[in-house]
């Protein structure tokens, strides 16, 4: 008898001690959560203030009574941030699509064609994927600069066109799929180029997927290279207008009109986000442990 | 396979164009540049070879700025970001309700604009003549002195910084943690329970050996990004990082080339140089160590 009560003694224990671990675990992934939301709360929550409002409010108010949408229409009207997003977007999907067409040439012709120099020329590229891109982008400065591509799309989008990380992924896929394949098309007589675009690529969607994803982040995100290479704001991607705006625009004074430029440059990846969450995570994850 | 050599260099030939332009060429330019004295960008000529490229940058003082402030993030974001992404990672893995809401939420950061984001952590921490911010509002509800976090104290922009750096590095890290932790099979778990192994046991018994790739992966990494920080400054302290006390490697790099203070390959060729040198050596350091301590 007094063993069974025990039992029930340990068991009762155990369930508290399993309690307050899970209260505790909750407790800390609540707190880093809000820490994760609280800025893009307080972007929205500042971007539907009004600029005397904000102003006069010493002590910062977690509520925009009443709410005004008149930064939104400021910053695509006194400032171009319609133009930056298009340029952007252009930039984005050229970029992309560039990368795409480089890297299923290249992956076909390691992972299927036998000729001289093959392994040699893939050693030489994996080699590649070592060097930082400051360190070549010193010189792409010049060699643009000299090709009088500044203030191009050409010359924001050819530097980075190229990538071995994305060919390596491919041609690793590419080399799974069973070869009797290639032979039962070729007897067919169907072409490689046919083979290539109507069999491997829609084989390794997941993989393609993986690249469009990774790629149109780093673009929307891209700076560095856009800052260098464009001065005339015609040609500015978000990253950059949002610099110059804080800088020199009017973003300096009127922190409500510049909170609702965060907002319209961050909304468009988010809501690509939340849309296809399970896509975009298992990518990233994928491209992530492969690197 | 047959053999078609013609064919396989036509699939080639873009990418080895693209490569070749502007990865290998620059390659052996950057170093060309660091070596030439004096290179004048406007008429293309210099007077000079030699390392008085790397004896100028090693003694300008913005650099040696820079590079304190690069290792200081590096030293201070890489060990803290991996060991918080752990514990979150190991949170989202006893956890059933709320699991996919928490995944959403910690996933943001990787897919928002740094650079636009930035804004927002500096409106937080800034303190103008209208308010004190957000962070300083909650500071003196402590009773503590409200700081300038964008424009005073050295440490109190390094805070925000490493802050802000933590916040961004940290999703892609729980992302790979937590479906590396998944995929430890509940056999070895079952198996010690059966042999009544306490959790804290089972944690670096089991869960830590068998995750051990992919942390080491993430230090690694995460040593390579860090050291390579730049817009995430920008983000906060804006372009002007040297009269900010803010600037890093990078932004040493860039700020030689182009810019009010630009117009020097040479000098960025040699600090970028630099900065390769301390990369590679730290990766080297690292393949070391894990060679060690990681069971494959």
């Amino acid at each position: 008898m007094e063993n069974t009560s025990n039992y029930a003694g340990v068991k009762e224990t155990e369930k508290k001690r399993k309690a307050i671990e899970n209260a505790l675990i909750y407790a800390g992934l609540a707190l880093w959560a809000i820490l994760v939301i609280f800025p893009f709360y307080w972007m929205i929550l500042t971007s539907f203030k009004s600029y005397a409002s904000y102003n006069a409010e010493y002590v910062p108010r977690f509520l925009a009574l009443p709410p005004t949408f008149n930064n939104f229409l400021n910053v695509f009207t006194t400032i171009s941030l319609g133009k930056y997003l298009v340029n952007t977007v252009i930039y984005t999907v050229l970029t992309t699509a560039l990368l795409l067409i480089i890297a299923i040439l290249s992956a076909f012709a390691f992972a299927r064609l036998n000729f001289k120099g093959r392994d040699l020329l893939f050693t030489l590229f994996l080699s590649l994927m070592m060097i930082p891109n400051e360190l070549v982008i010193i010189t792409n400065f010049v060699t643009v600069t000299d090709l009088g591509m500044r203030n191009t799309f050409l010359g924001l989008i050819l530097p980075s066109a190229a990538s071995v990380f994305y060919i390596y992924l491919l041609k690793e896929n590419f080399a799974a799929i069973p070869d009797e394949l290639y032979w039962a098309a070729k007897v067919d007589g169907t072409k490689d180029m046919r083979y290539l675009m109507k069999v491997m690529v829609p084989m390794c969607r997941p993989t393609v997927i993986t690249i469009i994803i990774l790629k149109v982040i780093e673009c929307w995100n891209s700076y560095v290279w856009p800052r260098l290479i464009t001065d005339d704001p015609a040609y500015f991607l978000v990253s950059n207008g949002i610099q110059e705006l804080r800088e020199n625009g009017m973003g300096r004074e009127n922190i409500p009109a510049m909170m609702a430029a965060v907002v319209v440059i961050s909304l468009p990846l988010i809501v690509l986000f939340l849309v296809f969450r399970k896509k975009i995570m298992a990518g990233v994850a994928r491209g992530g442990t492969k690197g | 396979m047959e053999d078609n050599n013609k064919k396989a260099w036509l699939y080639l030939l873009p990418a080895v164009l693209f490569l070749g332009v502007f990865m290998v060429y620059p390659l052996v330019d950057v170093l060309i540049y660091s070596f030439e004295e004096g290179f004048d960008f406007a008429s293309q000529s210099y007077y000079g070879t030699g390392l008085y490229n790397f004896s100028y940058v090693l003694h300008d003082p913005y650099f040696l700025r820079a590079v304190q402030n690069t290792f200081i993030i590096v030293v201070i974001t890489v060990p803290l970001s991996t060991f918080l992404a752990l514990m979150i990672s190991l949170g989202l893995s006893r956890i059933t309700k709320l699991r996919e809401l928490f995944q959403t939420i910690f996933f943001l950061p990787y897919v928002t604009n740094t650079l636009a984001v930035g804004l927002v952590f500096m409106i937080l921490f800034k303190k103008t003549a209208y308010t004190d911010g957000l962070v300083n509002m909650v500071i003196k509800l402590f009773g503590a002195n409200a700081i300038d976090f964008i424009d005073g104290p050295y440490w109190a922009k390094m805070f925000v910084m490493c802050f802000y750096t933590v916040w961004v590095v940290l999703p892609f890290k729980v992302l790979l943690l937590t479906s590396a932790i998944a995929s430890v099979g509940d056999i070895y778990y079952n198996a010690a329970r059966v042999d009544g192994t306490p959790p804290g046991r089972m944690f670096r018994r089991i869960t830590l050996p068998m995750i051990s790739p992919t942390v080491f992966y993430l230090v690694i990494t995460g040593f390579i990004g860090a050291f390579k920080a730049y817009s995430d400054e920008v983000a906060i302290f804006g372009t002007d990082l040297n009269s900010a006390g803010m600037n890093t490697i990078v932004g040493y790099v860039y700020d030689m080339l182009y810019g009010t203070g630009g117009g020097f390959p040479s000098f960025a060729s040699a600090a970028a140089i630099l900065l390769f040198a301390i990369i590679m050596t730290i990766t080297c350091i690292n393949l070391l160590v894990s060679r060690k301590h990681v069971h494959y």
